[in-house]
């Protein structure tokens, strides 16, 4: 079978890749750009690990096709930092302590950062349910609602 | 060099500080390289035909189609492994038997449980390695199987091994049996002490297996070369565990066998064991390129283990003062489709937080139809003490007794006897219990349906081979090459700040790796809480000896007896008094003339860290109780533990927090459902549910610190004690909130519900 010529922005840079008809937006990144930043903790929605920004709206890469890229703006963990300067989400993350094993970090710095382009000042709890769709298994939380709420106060200048 | 370095007091300046981790970076920036990140050119992907049933004999297993499909470069069965005789090893808390590892990995006689491998093929893509397992036929006789662990212990229940006798019962029992072994803890008379007993309660307690959930499903990339040497990179806790299993069931030389760890997205007790590691090398052996071997969501679920589900009785008498006088359990855990679960460590975890005179404690390890169990987080002891601080609880409130209370009189203390073994030396119990009646949310109000519960939980914490080195580079920084994985919580961080501390220099001086197998000796996986406890003694050695190195070495530059040299603040200087007087020298400057002076400067430790200190944690727990629902919402949750020292405070806090939320899933939602079929119904995060951000509050921390004497900063471990305490706390704290004793786990809103509506049907 064929394969699909997909053109696309990934952090601001044009690409263009092949992919399979089933294959998805998470695959194509991990596999065919190397962009290995982005997760798969289920492949199913659940887990959040794959969040990645299109044309500015939230998704789990998982779920859409890679061939759905065409003409989109897509962000990554990738194009977070600029040049040396890291977001004040992911430093915030690592003075907080706000990570352990880093699995989930990327999917979560991605969908918290969509927050507080929405919301520059959210309560703890829209934070939490925010991220409900974000899974860490060993933080409990505490340390990334704390880091969100943390940059989100310096991110407005307080 | 002896391996016991004692606990000294002294000033710190950089323990017990929060320097950031020297992995943060690259996490936050999507840099960081898991399992799945790694790829090699030419690369094949492997994939698991797994079987269907719960149990079945392999009639046949036919690959020719799968073989002959265009794209496929290697096929493996049972056929491509030796058969193994029985043989133990150690994997972190429990046992394994390579009989059962190579069967567990790959079925031969018969399948066990739904998702046991049957075949791998590596090919082209995933698509047509997918294409190729359909193509695989087998044919297999169906039996009938057994998921219930009590169900199984019933004579006449569907055996999964027909060789397979009762041991530690006496005389051998003349039938098979699904129990693998009956074990039993005892110490004084338990008759004598349930009659000196004004009130027993008795209560049987029912859990589900759950899973350690990790984020990162198991991953693996595995080259093997035309002359046998075989490289793997792969998430794990224990490289050299891997190594030496897959060399055992590979029949490899160990040397032979180069394991890379990745950085690893979660473990928990889960990747301790090889699941596709070793088929990934025989892959690669037979197609000659590189296999690649990545879990779905679905097959971890389906195929790694989770811990054991378990029928518990538990029955404990007191005087009316409340002082214990007998105290008995029975814990009958599943251990899936082979022996070894974790009552042995249950058994000796149950009662350890109490001084008892009369205690016996029988468990049962029972195999199932269940994927083979693995370990978890203080593996077994959450579903002992799940029903003895819920028994606890009951008899504190027949009394009229603070809970508390109730656990100060009985409570352990240096100098108890534990009836499982040794005499606890130095351990801060009383204090967590203590510390909890203080703070300000045990006497915080509560509204209506909302109650209060308490838990306590005692976890042994262990040491075991140990290794590193830690090499001066020519300009005075340090690398440090640690044996232990970092497993999550931050040890590469804790590692580097004791050897800072130690040699008196800034933190960011010392550069923390985790070497591949073949950098470093053998060093056990990262588990019992051993990483901070265990590679933190390694670290201190081997700075000691650094230290020692660069004394002898001013000695000779300066030309003064090595008496007259000390090491401080990062610099050699004069010892003072009247020995010897000299300019003092750094660390930078003794390194660049390293060479001059007999060559490069190094510290190597390889040792078995003996002393570990038992941990001790209280927990408080608000819940409020949707009687509508059956929904249990965590209010507010206090972790109150014993850690030793904290040498990072923030990673301490980290695992105290993980740890509690683990067991707040494990009593509120998280279990295995099975259909009458013997299939897993729920293999996947949306049904099977752990907790998400918006079920919890922030969880508080009070960190207490009585040194193990057999450590030099008096390091216990931090990381599995907290798992244990919540099973019951919520389950304390839901009876206090509607006046409901739950005894069957999880408190999931359908169950709570039943209980709710049981009660009132009761009632009339």
């Amino acid at each position: 079978m064929a394969r699909h010529h997909v053109s696309a922005t990934v952090n601001g840079d044009g690409v263009e890749f092949l992919c399979e008809t089933g294959q998805t937006l998470l695959e194509a990144l991990r596999d065919e750009l190397r962009l290995t930043g982005t997760k798969e903790g289920c492949g199913t929605g659940d887990c959040g690990a794959c969040s990645v920004m299109v044309d500015g709206r939230l998704v789990c890469s998982c779920l859409m096709l890679a061939v759905e890229a065409e003409g989109k703006s897509i962000q990554t963990i990738e194009g977070m930092a600029v040049g040396e300067t890291l977001h004040p989400l992911q430093r915030k993350f690592i003075e907080h302590a706000a990570l352990q094993c880093g699995i989930c970090t990327p999917g979560i710095l991605i969908a918290a950062r969509s927050l507080l382009a929405r919301n520059p000042n959210p309560t703890e709890s829209e934070v939490r349910y925010w991220l409900a769709g974000n899974l860490c298994r060993c933080t409990g939380y505490h340390k990334i609602v704390e880091a969100v709420l943390d940059a989100a106060r310096e991110m407005r200048g307080g | 060099m002896s391996t016991m370095l004692k606990y000294q007091e002294r000033e710190l300046k950089i323990v017990g500080t929060r320097p950031l981790r020297p992995d943060g970076v690259d996490k936050v920036t999507g840099r960081a390289r898991f399992g799945a990140d790694y790829n090699l050119p030419g690369q094949l992907i492997g994939k698991v035909l797994r079987s269907p049933h719960a149990h079945a004999r392999i009639k046949s297993i036919d690959t020719s189609a799968a073989q002959a499909l265009p794209g496929v470069k290697a096929v493996v069965t049972r056929d491509d492994f030796a058969e193994m005789p029985d043989e133990y090893a150690a994997v972190g808390e429990l046992m394994i038997n390579f009989r059962d590892v190579t069967r567990n990995m790959m079925a031969r006689e018969k399948v066990l449980y739904d998702g046991h491998p049957l075949a791998a093929v590596a090919a082209v893509s995933e698509a047509v390695a997918r294409e190729a397992l359909a193509l695989i036929k087998v044919e297999y006789e169906v039996l009938p199987h057994v998921i219930d662990v009590v169900e199984a212990m019933q004579p006449g229940a569907p055996l999964l091994h027909e060789n397979q006798y009762t041991a530690g019962v006496k005389p051998k029992p003349d039938r098979p049996s699904n129990v693998a072994k009956r074990l039993e803890y005892a110490r004084g008379d338990l008759a004598a002490g349930f009659n000196e007993a004004d009130l027993i309660v008795e209560r049987e307690f029912n859990t589900k297996p759950v899973h350690q959930g990790y984020i990162e499903p198991q991953a693996c990339l595995a080259s093997c070369s035309e002359d046998g040497q075989a490289e793997l990179w792969t998430s794990t806790q224990g490289h050299f565990i891997v190594r030496a299993q897959c060399a055992k069931v590979l029949q490899m030389d160990v040397s032979k066998i180069r394991v890379t760890p990745t950085e690893i997205g979660g473990g928990f007790g889960g990747k301790n064991n090889i699941y596709s590691e070793a088929l990934a090398i025989a892959l690669s052996r037979k197609s000659h390129r590189p296999v690649k071997m990545v879990m779905t969501r679905e097959e971890v679920f389906r195929a790694t283990g989770p811990t054991s589900g378990a029928n518990v009785k538990v029955r404990i008498g007191c005087t009316r003062d409340g002082k214990i006088t007998a105290a008995e359990a029975e814990l009958n855990f599943q251990a899936g489709a082979f022996p070894g679960s974790s009552v042995n460590q249950a058994s000796m975890c149950a009662f350890t937080r109490y001084d008892l005179a009369n205690v016996r404690v029988v468990g049962n390890d029972v195999t199932v139809n269940r994927p083979k169990v693995a370990a978890y987080r203080a593996p077994g002891a959450p579903i002992a003490v799940f029903g003895v601080e819920s028994v606890i609880d009951e008899m504190a409130k027949k009394l009229g007794i603070d809970p508390i209370e109730f656990r100060l009189k009985n409570a352990a203390r240096e100098g108890t006897q534990t009836y499982y073994g040794p005499k606890l030396g130095p351990i801060g119990y009383i204090q967590t219990l203590e510390q909890a009646r203080a703070h300000p949310h045990y006497s915080a109000p509560l509204g209506p349906n909302q109650g209060r519960g308490i838990a306590t939980g005692f976890w042994f914490n262990i040491g075991n081979e140990t290794t590193c080195s830690l090499n001066l580079q020519e300009d005075g920084t340090l690398t440090l090459m640690l044996g232990t994985i970092d497993v999550a919580g931050g040890s590469r961080a804790s590692m580097a700040m004791m050897v800072a501390e130690e040699l008196g220099i800034e933190f960011e001086s010392v550069r923390p790796f985790v070497g591949d197998t073949s950098t470093l000796g053998f060093n056990f996986l990262t588990a019992g809480s051993r990483g901070t406890f265990a590679s933190g003694m390694a670290c201190v050695i081997a700075s000691r000896q650094v230290i020692e190195k660069l004394r002898q070495r001013v000695a000779k530059i300066r030309e003064v007896p090595l008496e007259a040299v000390a090491w401080k603040d990062g610099h050699a200087r004069p010892a003072g008094g009247n020995v010897a007087q000299f300019a003092p020298m750094s660390l930078a400057e003794i390194a660049k003339m390293a060479g001059k002076t007999g060559g490069t400067i190094a510290g190597h430790a390889e040792i078995n860290a003996q002393g570990a200190g038992p941990g001790f944690g209280t927990h408080i727990v608000d819940v409020e109780v949707d009687k509508q629902t059956g929904s249990v919402k965590i209010l507010r949750y206090t972790v109150v533990q014993d850690v030793g020292k904290a040498i990072h405070p923030a990673y301490v806090e980290g695992q105290l927090q993980g740890g509690a939320v683990q067991g707040i899933g494990w009593a509120l939602n998280e279990e295995y459902v099975y259909g009458d079929d013997g299939v897993l119904q729920n293999p996947g995060f949306l049904d099977y549910r752990v907790p998400v951000a918006s079920d919890l509050p922030f969880i508080d921390t009070v960190i207490v610190e009585v040194p193990n004497p057999n450590h030099p900063y008096g390091v216990r471990g931090c990381g599995e004690v907290p798992i244990i305490p919540p099973l019951a706390a919520i389950a304390n704290a839901i009876e206090n909130a509607i006046g409901l004793r739950l005894c069957q786990l999880p408190f999931s809103p359908p169950r709570v519900l039943k209980a709710i509506d049981d009660a009132a049907a009761a009632k009339g």
